[in-house]
């Protein structure tokens, strides 16, 4: 199972009256797993009928995958039982943590990259991996800070894991741009390390901007358009791997879905314009 | 893993207020305090935001600024303590109760409470309300012996306090809150009506009796006769159909 | 005493069924056009639990403020037995 290799959407409940009526030309909807762990009701109701007509890329935001604690199988189990139920083409999760002592902070939260979290992180994914038996893609993390401990660059961590545990990545294009504005390197080379030929879906979103005395820095708000040097590298990276499963997140201030759409149809031009490239 | 443990508990120290955890770094070392920041201050404010979520007219009664208050010392006392944002937040009437700076406003806890019972409500697992002609089948076969199962959103509150309408009054279009002349103690059904409609229904204190005798598998008889003064067969009938609450039927034995 | 019981039941439950059995029906689009258009005119009726999200969203600075818990919303208008609802200046 994969998804098709089109544009898709967050699913925003407030949008499920327009995608009803309109049934709009896309790729898939995206939802976060944790949204979607109540027993029945109006939640289950809508994305029973989105998975009627949509592939589903269901993505996790609390499984905390990069923290020192083990797994929580609760939680390994409620994954299972959601994608038992919705048979989604694609899952994911992210290289980050989210708890410590029972205790979730519900946020993307960074970790230092060294062998010690790098072995983690692996036997952690293997154990969700045989959980879900499937494939799992893991995301590339928008961060704000570095760690003096971390001794491996972010690409060879996501490399290392990838080649170890068979995982794919969910390479997210505006985390990119973010966390190499942030931290003062240049995203296209991050990119040229990055193992493009994991890549099984991508991310796009829009970020704020601060300026410090330093220079600017980035965050990752998931709550505007995403921003012109985002599709200059993305239009860049899917002429390299060819059209991917693309996904524009809006999650704050959310627009109406003539807005979502445009960005949608935006991305499906610049995956097309990538067909013909491949093929001439 | 140690060393990974000791990072995580600096880092959550750093969140909840402590210094910036040891190691964080930045290509600017002076920001380094502004750039962890995002994360105390995206912690704090997605978890504030998600306690709204489940509580918007606690929220509009106490007004933005001191929900913010309050929703900071929650998530200090009582962090969630699940992945699932939908299920944190029970505890939340309670601690409004020993709120001291609030006690001038005895109904909020019992908002609270009505909040919370909407939020389960609202993610209740599904039941299709039992067809018309097949219950009034087993009501004329079983009559006196009749059990009747209630949709698993289902829930009664009894209140010290008239909650229910001022929670009615909260919403556009309300009624206006209860004089004080008025003030009295309510009881409040809570469910959900087919898949989306979450109902807030001030009912008479017999009913609540009846429907809370019914849920813990009393037969209609049974929780008849512990209803009391009062009470209106008909009506609890009629409050129970016009919202699809009535899944099952059958004797004690033979649930369909 | 046992069959009148029986026949209060059947009795009760057939009238309440002739006044609502209009109200069984239930149609899940409909229902949902109807919760979301509410929901969006920013009523609550379908209040949703709230959601996760995997973005940054704040940059107002948390740990600097002094929380104030001192109601100042709708509440003012509300009368109990015992006074209008709480605006004495209290800090923690």
């Amino acid at each position: 199972m994969r998804l098709p290799a089109k544009p898709g959407l967050g699913f925003k409940p407030e949008h499920y009256p327009a995608i009803a009526e309109t049934k709009p030309d896309l790729g898939f909807f995206e939802i976060h797993a944790e949204n979607y762990m109540g027993a029945g009701g109006m939640p289950h109701a809508m994305l029973e009928r989105l998975r009627q007509d949509y592939a589903i890329s269901i993505h996790g935001v609390g499984l905390s995958i990069g923290g020192p604690d083990p797994l929580d199988t609760d939680h390994l189990d409620r994954l299972s039982a959601l994608c038992a139920r919705y048979e989604p083409e694609s899952f994911s999760e992210h290289l980050a943590w989210a708890s410590h002592n029972g205790i979730w902070m519900h946020d993307l939260l960074p970790l230092p990259y060294t062998r010690e979290t790098l072995n983690l992180i692996c036997d952690h994914i293997d154990q969700l991996q045989t959980h879900l038996g499937r494939q799992v893609l893991l995301e590339n993390p928008a961060t704000y800070l570095l760690f003096e401990e971390s001794d491996i660059p972010e690409t060879a961590f996501l490399a290392e894991i990838s080649a170890r545990t068979g995982y794919g990545l969910l390479l997210d294009v505006n985390n990119v741009f973010v966390s190499c504005v942030n931290h003062r390197s240049d995203p296209r080379g991050y990119l040229a390390r990055f193992p493009l030929e994991k890549v099984g879906e991508i991310h796009l979103a829009g970020h704020e901007e601060e300026e410090l005395p330093s220079g600017p820095l980035l965050i990752d708000s998931h709550g505007r358009s995403v921003a012109e040097p985002v599709w200059a590298l993305f239009a860049e990276t899917v002429s390299k791997t060819g059209p991917v499963a693309s996904l524009i997140e809006w999650d704050n201030d959310l627009p109406d879905f003539a807005t979502l759409m445009a960005e949608a149809e935006r991305a499906g031009g610049i995956l097309a314009g990538a067909s013909h490239a491949l093929a001439s | 893993m140690r060393s990974h443990r000791k990072f995580a508990r600096n880092f959550l120290g750093g969140i909840s207020g402590g210094p910036v955890p040891e190691g964080a770094t930045s290509t600017a070392p002076s920001e380094t305090e502004h750039r962890f920041r995002v994360y105390r201050n995206n912690v704090a404010h997605g978890l504030s935001r998600a306690l709204a979520r489940h509580y918007p007219v606690v929220e509009r009664l106490v007004g933005p600024e001191c929900f913010a208050g309050l929703a900071a010392l929650y998530i200090e006392r009582h962090p969630p303590r699940t992945p699932i944002l939908t299920e944190w937040g029970g505890r939340f009437a309670l601690f409004l109760a020993e709120t001291e700076t609030l006690s001038d406003l005895p109904y909020l806890p019992d908002i609270a409470r009505i909040e919370w019972a909407r939020s389960r409500a609202y993610h209740a697992q599904d039941a299709a309300p039992l067809r018309p002609e097949d219950l009034r089948r087993f009501a004329e076969r079983i009559g006196e012996g009749l059990q009747l199962y209630l949709h698993p959103s289902t829930q009664i509150l009894q209140l010290a306090t008239p909650a229910g309408s001022i929670w009615a009054s909260q919403q556009p279009d309300g009624p206006r809150p209860p004089a004080p002349d008025q003030w009295c103690a309510e009881t409040v059904l809570v469910a959900r009506r087919g898949i989306a409609h979450v109902i807030t229904v001030v009912i008479t204190p017999a009913t609540g009796r009846f429907l809370a005798h019914l849920m813990e598998g009393a037969n209609v008889a049974e929780a008849h006769s512990h209803a009391g003064d009062g009470f209106d067969l008909n009506a609890a009938f009629a409050l129970l159909l016009e919202n699809a609450l009535i899944v099952g039927a059958g004797h004690r034995e033979d649930q369909t | 005493m046992k069959t009148e019981t029986t026949l209060g039941i059947a009795t009760a439950l057939t009238c309440a069924l002739g006044l609502a059995s209009a109200a069984h029906a239930d149609d899940m689009s409909k229902d949902m056009e109807k919760c979301y258009g509410v929901a969006l005119a920013g009523q609550n009726d379908c209040a949703a639990g709230p959601g996760t999200t995997c973005a940054g969203t704040a940059t107002k600075d948390y740990q600097a403020n002094a929380w104030k818990l001192v109601p100042a919303g709708t509440c003012e208008s509300i009368e109990t037995p015992h006074g209008m609802g709480s605006l004495k200046p209290k800090e923690m």
